[in-house]
């Protein structure tokens, strides 16, 4: 009886355990099924090339390519913006504030973590947009600057957090051994700690950018979901996030739509798995070793 | 030499810079929005139902909406989350099975919070004909915080001693036995602070429950876990970019509630680790 008993928990206990890869597998299959229906009607070339996007219209014109760049747009924005300060704000943690102050920043840094996506939109409209109307004389501060000024304040809790965990992870020998070769403490974190750190920290880096690339609610807020291709920094654009996010409560089930909303879908699955992936090898780099 | 602890003084300086960067402004937002959400937070603006097409009246139905799908959705991971982590910490071995379960993890908490909504909207409302219903964004959500909430489960079951299970092990009880009564209560508090942290996440999250529950405009509660909810986050993006001339009074209110809600979990998290982590024995 208990043998029986032992042997349903374990094979219960191994389903669940297998439930992770189930469930990957059931969201690419439902986005593969649905998202490839749409390339009985349109070329995959044409999707993704194609400069229209007016799905509403008939025919619908289902070209994302203004999306597309609306995404790298604000991805490249954030990135200049969340790296350098990210990676620094790390050091600064890691290795030059006094503890009691090092406590407080990573407890602001947690906050913000916190704070959820639609309250960060909800600031970024009633406080940033208005100030860069006004600073650069625009007809509306809903652009991608904004854009990309939220967005990398909302991946600073991902860079931060996982650059600091590899910067603490630099043997201390590594450090002692450069101050007893008579450099400062500056020398050492840029010639010795910031290198001997550098695999965890770039993956810190590309976790940060897929943060920003799949952020939906606070940038679907912010840019002024506009969905032609942008000249600069300036202009209304719109990502392919906000796409789906704004468009799929109206599009009717079946439709080219919905088709192509899921095959929109599927292009950041497939760009968020592979980021996940790079940053994971060389977060284990050391392990494998 | 000097010139050396010139550089370094700018330096320390650029990395103190960066850092307030981040830090101010975290602070700054937090105080505009309690400033200017105080104001509209009374009995009635919690308690009561919304009215006018939501430019007056409460969030209370929203409120609700919020807490039922979180409940839900933590249930359903907690579930198999916990089972789970059971599995790779207990049960095991280092082969292929186990690399594509950690890799299938590590992608799951890497998808982006839209394609959840998708995937939910797909299989559960369609489907499988839940419709937009408090169950499948409860199903949406728990699959969102799942990756975590075995991270968080499985940190806490490879903390408890060795030596524990031996000790049971060698006193004849099975290894279900041992994991029952021996590791999964010194894991206990681990499992609970990760799940609470997670409780905290899904309460904000807005893009997995667009297209899998949210109701626009719904004055009142949900009568089953078949039934459409209001949901606070959405219920925020709905009256700031979607109905105009709400009061800014009540956006800000509704955002201060969001805030007070996340923030009190993530709070009963922190307490709860460190009052375990006091009463630790080894």
């Amino acid at each position: 009886m208990r043998k029986i008993k032992e042997f349903i928990i374990e094979k219960l206990i191994l389903l669940c355990g297998v439930a992770s890869i189930i469930f990957v597998v059931l969201i690419l299959l439902f986005l593969l099924n649905e998202g490839l229906s749409l390339f009985k009607d349109i070329g995959p070339y044409e999707f993704v090339s194609g400069k229209k996007w007016y799905p509403i219209s008939e025919p619908p014109q289902l070209g994302i390519l203004p999306l597309i760049c609306g995404s790298l747009l604000v991805t490249l924005g954030a990135a200049i913006i969340s790296i350098p300060i990210g990676v620094a704000c790390a050091v600064y943690i890691a290795e030059v504030a006094p503890s009691w102050i090092k406590d407080i920043l990573k407890a602001g840094i947690e906050l913000l973590a916190a704070i959820p996506s639609v309250v960060l939109g909800f600031i970024g409209m009633v406080t940033l947009s208005p100030l860069i109307k006004s600073v650069f004389n625009l007809p509306t501060g809903l652009t991608a600057l904004s854009g990309s000024i939220m967005l990398a304040f909302m991946a600073m809790p991902t860079i931060v957090s996982i650059a600091e965990d590899a910067l603490y992870a630099v043997p201390k020998s590594y450090k002692e051994g450069a101050f007893a070769l008579g450099a400062t403490h500056w020398q050492t974190i840029w010639r010795v700690i910031l290198p001997a750190a550098s695999p965890g920290i770039l993956a810190a880096v590309m976790l940060g950018i897929g943060r920003v690339i799949g952020e939906t609610m606070a940038v679907m807020m912010i840019t002024g979901n506009a969905a032609k291709i942008p000249d600069g920094f300036l202009q209304p654009v719109r990502t392919l996030t906000a796409t789906i996010a704004a468009e799929m409560g109206e599009a009717v089930v079946g439709s080219e739509h919905y088709f192509a909303l899921f095959a929109i879908g599927l292009i950041l699955f497939i760009i968020s798995f592979i980021i996940n992936l790079t940053a994971d090898l060389f977060l284990h780099r050391k392990e494998r070793r | 030499m000097k010139n050396s602890k010139t550089t370094q003084k700018i330096a320390f300086f650029f990395l103190l810079l960066a850092t307030l960067l981040i830090i101010l402004p975290v602070g700054l937002i937090v105080v505009i929005i309690v400033v200017k959400g105080l104001p509209a937070i009374s009995w009635s603006f919690i308690f009561d139902m919304p009215k006018d097409g939501m430019r007056a009246g409460g969030i209370w139905p929203a409120i609700v909406g919020t807490i039922c799908l979180v409940a839900g959705a933590v249930l359903f991971a907690l579930l198999i989350g916990v089972m789970a982590a059971i599995y790779l910490s207990e049960y095991a071995r280092d082969n292929l099975l186990t690399r594509i379960i950690k890799l299938a993890i590590v992608n799951l908490s890497g998808v982006p919070s839209v394609i959840f909504g998708l995937f939910g909207l797909s299989l559960f409302v369609v489907f499988l004909k839940f419709g937009s219903s408090i169950i499948a964004g409860s199903l949406t959500l728990g699959i969102m915080v799942l990756p975590i909430i075995i991270a968080a489960s499985r940190v806490a079951l490879e903390s408890v001693p060795h030596s524990f299970r031996e000790v049971s092990l060698s006193l004849g009880a099975s290894k279900w036995q041992t994991i029952r009564h021996i590791v999964l209560p010194n894991a206990i508090p681990g499992i609970m602070t990760g799940t609470i942290l997670e409780i905290g996440r899904a309460a904000g999250e807005t893009a997995p429950i667009l297209f899998t529950v949210a109701a626009f405009y719904l004055p009142h509660l949900p009568g089953s876990i078949f039934d459409q909810a209001m949901a606070l986050p959405y219920h925020l993006y709905v009256i700031s970019t979607q109905v105009p001339n709400v009061d800014e009074k009540i956006r800000y209110g509704t955002a201060l509630v969001l805030l007070i809600l996340v923030l009190f979990v993530n709070l009963v998290a922190i307490i709860v680790r460190s009052k375990f982590r006091k009463k630790k024995k080894w």
